[in-house]
């Protein structure tokens, strides 16, 4: 259903997109910019939604040719056996190249040390700069939205990376009209974001629209889970639950994937596409401020990660 | 969920809305942040993690009331000095359309900021306090919204309140900014008068105004019109991709991937590929999978053409007959977006929409100050927030149209070869519908900062 016409009252002409045509069309202006201006581009691929949409955006932009992209995954060794068992299946189906990033390897040859809190989202940093430069990847397609977080707010579509991957936000190119600088030296890549503008409600209402497969966590299911720091953690083999926390078996589903150990479930009843978007629409929460941890240590923790490198 | 009859209704009605964008210019003074942070906050678009992040981060720093101006300054540079350095963009949605704000900060400084958040934007909010009217700063945030040619401006009277909610102080700011307005080009401009603070006509019609009969700022905003009359643009494709699936099925498919800039495109229609001049016809057009008749403007498409010709990246595809002229003369307004300077004679990179080629720097024939429209010749170089008029030769011919006729086949980026610095922002033809408000200044020779 890619219809674009929709008469809003009276007010639009007939030409007018609807909200979701025109955030779909701007991705893929974005994906085909990438594919026409750099060497060697690469998806950052978790097996999140918004990655998956990111692809299947990818797959439109180049119909009937395959995506000239490969894709990279940075496995936490903490990630849901559910998202992992999704991504190989995606990856097998449309006949992609992925690469793995693994932060388990890293801890392994004490190249990264465990933290005490057992949160691994900060450690992916080093083994995602550390592909970026082995592959000479130039441009990175990242899921983020300008919507999740405040320092996201003031992201560029093009996110200009020196050879460390580091993030200078008083240093970022002012971006007008659709015309994205893509030049950098070598060594330095862009970080590309074509779900800058998308909302969370706009990636559900996507999803549904176009009838897009996801995880399974992404609906409600039972789960044996203990409470830490306010949210639902999955207990498991990954370092939870500890002695003084308690488990129990609850009806979640989970808003983001990311590391088991800091992305919490959410109570849910919610057991398909059109509940999910009703709970999003009602929910008084940012998905952030629900579901994850490693963003409410501090005013700028988000800023701070992406200044070393993160997504 | 206590409302999920109403969540409902609004499901239904998200699935339809379009989509507008708008940019908003002002300082703090202005009531800008009052006049965002209401419109985020009364549509709900400020959640209850974002408004809890925002009153403890207010205590902290010694104030009472949370102040909406942290949800948007998200930069620890921004929080900690109180100011907003950059553009921020917000997201919010009403049952009727989904917006996205590029608020930028007002003062002279940050042209470069409202600039760029002008350049996407369907409309334009300018901010004014009822108790100083038209000042330097408003006429100069009317400028830019001319300059950016922003279809729709929006004079948001603010601070009725403080002036007893009079009709005659409104009207006569109002008729002041409209034909200063009016007179730089802008085609449509609406003024409402509001409190911010007080909530009047922001979100709701005010009780206090009776004498006002037209929409509240949110009305206007969710009614506006997002796209003009198509029919009557010069239509306009710029090649990103050649997409060649060179499959056993498909062997010989080579489509044109690209978003249209401007107008339609028809099967059948005769076409002509630009700086080439090699013509063909639409053979078909391929919707993102959905195989149409016609598209248009901003869609992204596949073209597929009856003859196999050379086209690659960077050329335009534009109907037979309506082909604009090609040159390596062009003569724009620029404004200057880096910290290191333009100069006269400097060799740049010129970004027009998928083609980049080498250009030089010929001429700065004049700078512009936006406040007051008056032109100083000559001025050698121009620095970062600067607005002037250039001469900049390509070393390949370009198929640019005037700004003015088409914003996305106009407009182009000046950048600096060396370390790929975005340098100036370039709007090619006229700066303003009209000459005559332009004055000229000769400067006192060598002292012109």
């Amino acid at each position: 259903m890619t219809s674009a016409i929709t008469v809003g009252e009276g007010v639009d002409s007939p030409y007018a997109l609807s909200h979701l045509d025109a955030l779909e069309s701007e991705a893929v202006h974005i994906f085909r910019e990438v594919a026409g201006e750099f060497e060697r581009p690469v998806i950052l691929f978790s097996g999140g939604k918004d990655s998956i949409v990111m692809l299947h955006l990818a797959l439109k932009a180049f119909a009937p040719a395959a995506v000239p992209f490969t894709l990279l995954h940075v496995d936490t060794g903490h990630n849901f056996p559910e998202v992992l068992a999704y991504r190989d299946r995606v990856v097998a189906e449309h006949g992609l190249r992925l690469h793995v990033a693994s932060v388990q390897d890293y801890i392994d040859a004490g190249k990264l040390r465990e933290r005490p809190d057992g949160t691994r989202n900060p450690l992916q940093t080093l083994p995602l700069t550390e592909a970026i430069q082995q592959h000479r990847f130039d441009a990175v397609f990242g899921g983020g939205r300008r919507d999740e977080e405040k320092a996201r707010a003031k992201e560029r579509v093009f996110s200009l990376r020196d050879e460390f991957s580091q993030w200078d936000p008083r240093r970022q190119r002012p971006e007008l009209w659709q015309l994205y600088n893509g030049r950098h030296a070598p060594g330095e890549h862009v970080r590309v974001f074509p779900l800058s503008n998308w909302t969370e409600l706009d990636v559900w209402q996507y999803i549904a629209r176009e009838d897009i497969d996801l995880p399974q966590i992404y609906f409600a299911h039972e789960r044996e889970v203990f409470k830490r720091s306010g949210m639902w953690l999955t207990a498991g083999e990954w370092g939870g639950p500890k002695a003084d926390e308690s488990v129990e078996t609850r009806l979640v589903r989970y808003r983001t994937v990311g590391d088991m150990s800091c992305t919490g479930a959410v109570d849910s009843d919610a057991t398909t596409l059109d509940a999910v978007i009703t709970e999003i629409a009602a929910s008084r929460l940012t998905e952030r401020g629900a579901t994850r941890a490693d963003d409410k240590m501090s005013e700028a923790a988000m800023e701070d990660r992406k200044r070393e490198g993160y997504f | 969920m206590s409302n999920s009859v109403d969540t409902a209704v609004q499901l239904a009605d998200l699935s339809a809305t379009t989509l507008l964008r708008f940019a908003t210019a002002g300082s703090v003074d202005d009531g800008k942040s009052t006049l965002v942070g209401r419109l985020l906050h009364d549509s709900k678009s400020v959640l209850t993690d974002q408004l809890e992040a925002v009153e403890a981060a207010s205590l902290k720093r010694g104030q009472e009331a949370p102040d909406l101006a942290l949800l948007t300054d998200g930069l620890r540079a921004e929080r900690e000095q109180g100011i907003t350095i950059d553009v921020a963009y917000r997201y919010f949605a009403t049952p009727r359309r989904r917006f996205i704000l590029a608020d930028t900060p007002g003062h002279v400084q940050y042209t470069r900021n409202m600039v760029t958040g002008a350049s996407t934007a369907d409309l334009a909010v300018v901010l004014v306090d009822a108790r100083n009217g038209v000042i330097e700063q408003t006429r100069r945030h009317a400028a830019v919204a001319a300059l950016l040619r922003v279809p729709h401006v929006v004079l948001a009277v603010n601070k009725m309140d403080l002036v007893a909610y009079e009709e005659k102080v409104f009207a006569s700011i109002a008729e002041e900014f409209t034909a200063y307005a009016s007179e730089l080009g802008v085609p449509e401009i609406t003024a409402i008068p509001i409190s911010a603070l007080a909530g009047d006509n922001v979100v709701e019609p005010s009780a206090n105004m009776d004498w006002y009969g037209g929409p509240t700022v949110l009305e206007h905003l969710e009614t506006v019109p997002v796209s003009h009359d198509l029919t009557s643009c010069h239509a306009r494709l710029p090649v990103q991709y050649v997409i060649r699936p060179q499959t056993a099925e498909l062997p010989d498919y080579r489509g044109y991937a690209g978003q249209i800039a401007a107008g339609t495109f028809r099967v059948g229609e005769p076409v002509t590929v630009l700086p080439s001049g090699r013509t063909s016809t639409v053979a078909g057009i391929d919707l993102l999978g959905e195989s149409v008749d016609v598209a248009w403007t901003p869609q992204s498409v596949t073209l597929l053409l009856a003859d196999d010709i050379d086209i690659s990246r960077g050329d335009l595809i534009v109907p037979s007959g309506d082909a604009p002229a090609t040159t390596q003369d062009v003569e724009a307004t620029v404004c200057h977006v880096a910290d290191q300077p333009l100069t006269v004679g400097q060799r740049v990179l010129l970004k027009h929409t998928t083609r980049t080629v080498k250009a030089i720097v010929k001429e700065i024939e004049s700078r512009l100050t936006l406040d007051d429209l008056s032109q100083h010749p000559n001025p050698g170089q121009l620095v970062a927030n600067d607005i002037g008029r250039v001469k900049v030769r390509t070393a390949e011919p370009l198929a640019l149209d005037a700004y003015a006729d088409s914003r996305r086949t106009g407009s182009f980026l000046l950048i600096d070869p060396a370390d790929g610095t975005t340098l100036a922002a370039g709007m090619a033809g006229e700066s303003f519908a009209t000459h005559k408000v332009l004055t000229t200044v000769e400067d006192e020779e060598g002292w012109d900062f």
